[in-house]
């Protein structure tokens, strides 16, 4: 079972790179979102996927699985959520102030310091 | 008290709560911001003498045995850094209020702060490896928030590039913890440096120092991973970038330090011969930025690369005196880089332009901040009675020891290209004929700018001068970093 995740997980990160090394900034969104499905499965998949029960306290049964990477997967998605609500405001709001979704075109005005 | 040392992490925290509210009165925001600045930094003076007197401070959240619970922990190395990291910000928010301008002082300036401080402290103090992560994303998204706020379109570009390579590090730090977790089976940083020393370093182990390294160095811009660092710190306004060049790549290099201090101690001809060679090729990279550019802000970013080089040298030379070097040299270029961001913030906001070729003769209108300036060059470069001196020397003679004679050379001879990156700001913007200026702010307001700007020189002074009298508290946190098992018995110390 781990290897098939494994090569699933691969898979995610093979369209996340290839997703975000392209120049519209929509497209990098989603190769971000991607990359971190990737990561978050590799956290499961890396704390063992063995364990027969969730892990909630039950009479009679012993076999649980690991509950110490689903909680650390739980804090990295609500992260990761806040971050990309973020992204997603930003690249509209340079959408409207810069006028282009081109990643490679976005070069603000040197003089606007202040 | 046990719990005294969260004080400097719930403090700031605390206060960037209230500050949420009374969004728009002005002197709420200011007085709420510097008397919690004030609060936590008396709490870290008083933790740094804690620590000093009685050892490692060490607390587990909910009385969890060891590793079981989140352990925060707080050595000398973590203790100086959080005492420098507020003291820094006292000045810098205190530098703000002249500069910011209210619009953004109106739309939680104060908050973002006080949050990228809890991030800081909180990375500093932690002793679990995924808290770390945590601590980590909390400063980032204030710094997300405090770099693109104003929203000019140079920002905005800007921000977008710091955004995007700070995810993708974040996901490969969560990729690293979960390979580490696979092999050791624990998240707590003494319990994952014992498991360490008993799986007799397999090769997997040295493939996540590796990747740790990756992580930390992308956020420490070490050399092949700091592209994106010029282009995102440049967007930001000069307070907000006097604070992130002192304090984030910092919390990188801390952790680089931390973690190949403490776990990835068992194959050093591997791992830390690597740190070894890329902190030398940061340091030629971080030169030939700071030497190329005419653009004053550029200038001292690249400095910041030359720095984090210097620092990841002393690391990786494994021995007491390498690692004390390392800690001077730490919080010397804490300091002197929020003087040098300050100073060229106010040569900024007087000339109203960042291109060293539009600038001449300031040293006739304004002889004062040019001494000044002049003084933060020579720290920089470490010209022996300031700050810079203890550091590089203590740094270049672990180097000698550990036997590497010839990139401790280059190191010396690096501060002379140091040297000459400053000076040229100096020659350019203080000497020559005068130029039109087009000032952004005005003249009372860069006076009043001044005074927080030199208070800090007056500090990195006091640095360099004391450095006597700091050299206990050194000591104390080279040892710490060069011996593990006083940091792996001050957590497990109830066994």
């Amino acid at each position: 079972m781990e290897i098939i995740m494994a090569f699933v997980i691969g898979l995610l990160f093979t369209a996340a790179v290839y997703l975000m090394l392209s120049r519209s900034l929509l497209r990098i969104i989603i190769g971000t979102g991607l990359l971190s499905h990737g990561a978050h499965l590799l956290i499961l998949t890396m704390g063992g996927l063995d364990g027969k029960a969730p892990p909630v306290l039950t009479d009679g049964v012993t076999d649980f699985a690991d509950p110490l990477p689903q909680a650390l997967i739980l804090t990295a998605i609500v992260i990761s959520f806040g971050v990309t609500a973020f992204f997603l405001v930003l690249a509209y709001r340079s959408y409207q102030e810069l006028d282009t979704d081109d990643i490679s075109a976005m070069k603000g005005g040197s003089e606007d310091d202040e | 008290m046990n719990n005294f040392l969260l004080l400097p992490i719930i403090i700031p925290f605390f206060f960037g709560m209230i500050l949420l509210f009374g969004q728009k009165s002005l002197r709420f925001q200011r007085g709420g911001a510097m008397i919690g600045l004030i609060i936590s930094f008396a709490c870290a003076v008083a933790l740094l003498f804690k620590v000093k007197n009685d050892g490692v401070q060490t607390v587990t959240f909910g009385g969890w045995p060891e590793p079981f619970g989140i352990t925060m922990v707080s050595d000398m190395v973590s203790a100086l850094l959080v005492t420098t990291t507020l003291l820094l910000a006292i000045f810098i928010v205190w530098y703000g209020f002249n500069s910011i301008g209210t619009a953004r002082e109106h739309f939680y300036y104060y908050p973002a702060i006080m949050m990228i401080l809890t991030g800081v402290n909180g990375a500093f103090t932690t002793g679990d490896i995924f808290n770390l992560f945590v601590f980590f994303e909390v400063l980032l998204m204030a710094s997300y928030v405090l770099i693109v706020l104003g929203g000019t379109k140079k920002q905005l570009a800007g921000s977008i590039k710091y955004i995007l390579i700070n995810v993708i590090s974040s996901a490969l730090f969560v990729i690293s913890v979960a390979y580490l977790y696979s092999v050791v089976g624990t998240l707590n940083m003494a319990d994952i440096a014992l498991k360490i020393a008993e799986v007799n370093q397999p090769g997997i182990i040295t493939t996540i120092a590796v990747l740790f390294l990756l992580v930390f160095g992308l956020k420490a811009a070490i050399f092949p991973l700091y592209f994106w660092l010029p282009t995102s710190y440049a967007a930001a306004p000069p307070p907000v970038l006097a604070l992130f060049g002192a304090l984030l790549t910092k919390v990188g290099v801390y952790a680089i330090m931390r973690t190949y201090t403490l776990f990835f101690i068992h194959d050093l001809s591997y791992t830390h011969e690597l740190l070894l060679w890329l902190s030398v090729l940061t340091i030629i990279a971080g030169c030939i930025g700071a030497l190329a550019y005419f653009d004053i802000k550029q200038i001292i970013i690249y400095n910041i690369v030359i720095a984090v080089g210097v620092i990841l040298f002393g690391v990786a030379q494994m021995n007491e005196d390498g690692l004390t070097g390392a800690m001077f040299y730490l919080i010397h270029d804490m300091i002197i880089k929020a003087a040098l961001f300050m100073l060229i913030g106010i040569i900024v906001y007087k000339t109203g332009t960042t291109d060293l070729r539009k600038m001449g003769g300031l040293m006739r209108s304004s002889p004062v901040l040019g001494w000044f300036y002049l003084i933060a060059a020579f720290g920089l470069a470490g010209i022996p009675p300031l700050s810079g001196f203890v550091g590089k020397l203590l740094i270049a003679k672990g180097g000698f020891e550990a036997g590497n004679l010839g990139t401790s050379i280059f190191i010396l001879a690096s501060s002379l290209l140091v040297l000459l990156s400053v000076i040229r700001i100096f020659i350019y913007a203080f000497w020559g004929e005068e130029q039109p200026t087009k000032p952004i702010l005005s003249k009372k307001q860069t006076t009043q700018l001044f005074i927080p700007t030199a208070i800090v020189i007056i500090i990195s002074i006091a640095y360099g001068v004391g450095a006597e009298w700091l050299t206990p508290f050194m000591n104390d946190a080279g040892k710490t970093l060069a011996d593990p098992s006083i940091y792996i018995d001050a957590v497990f110390k109830g066994e």
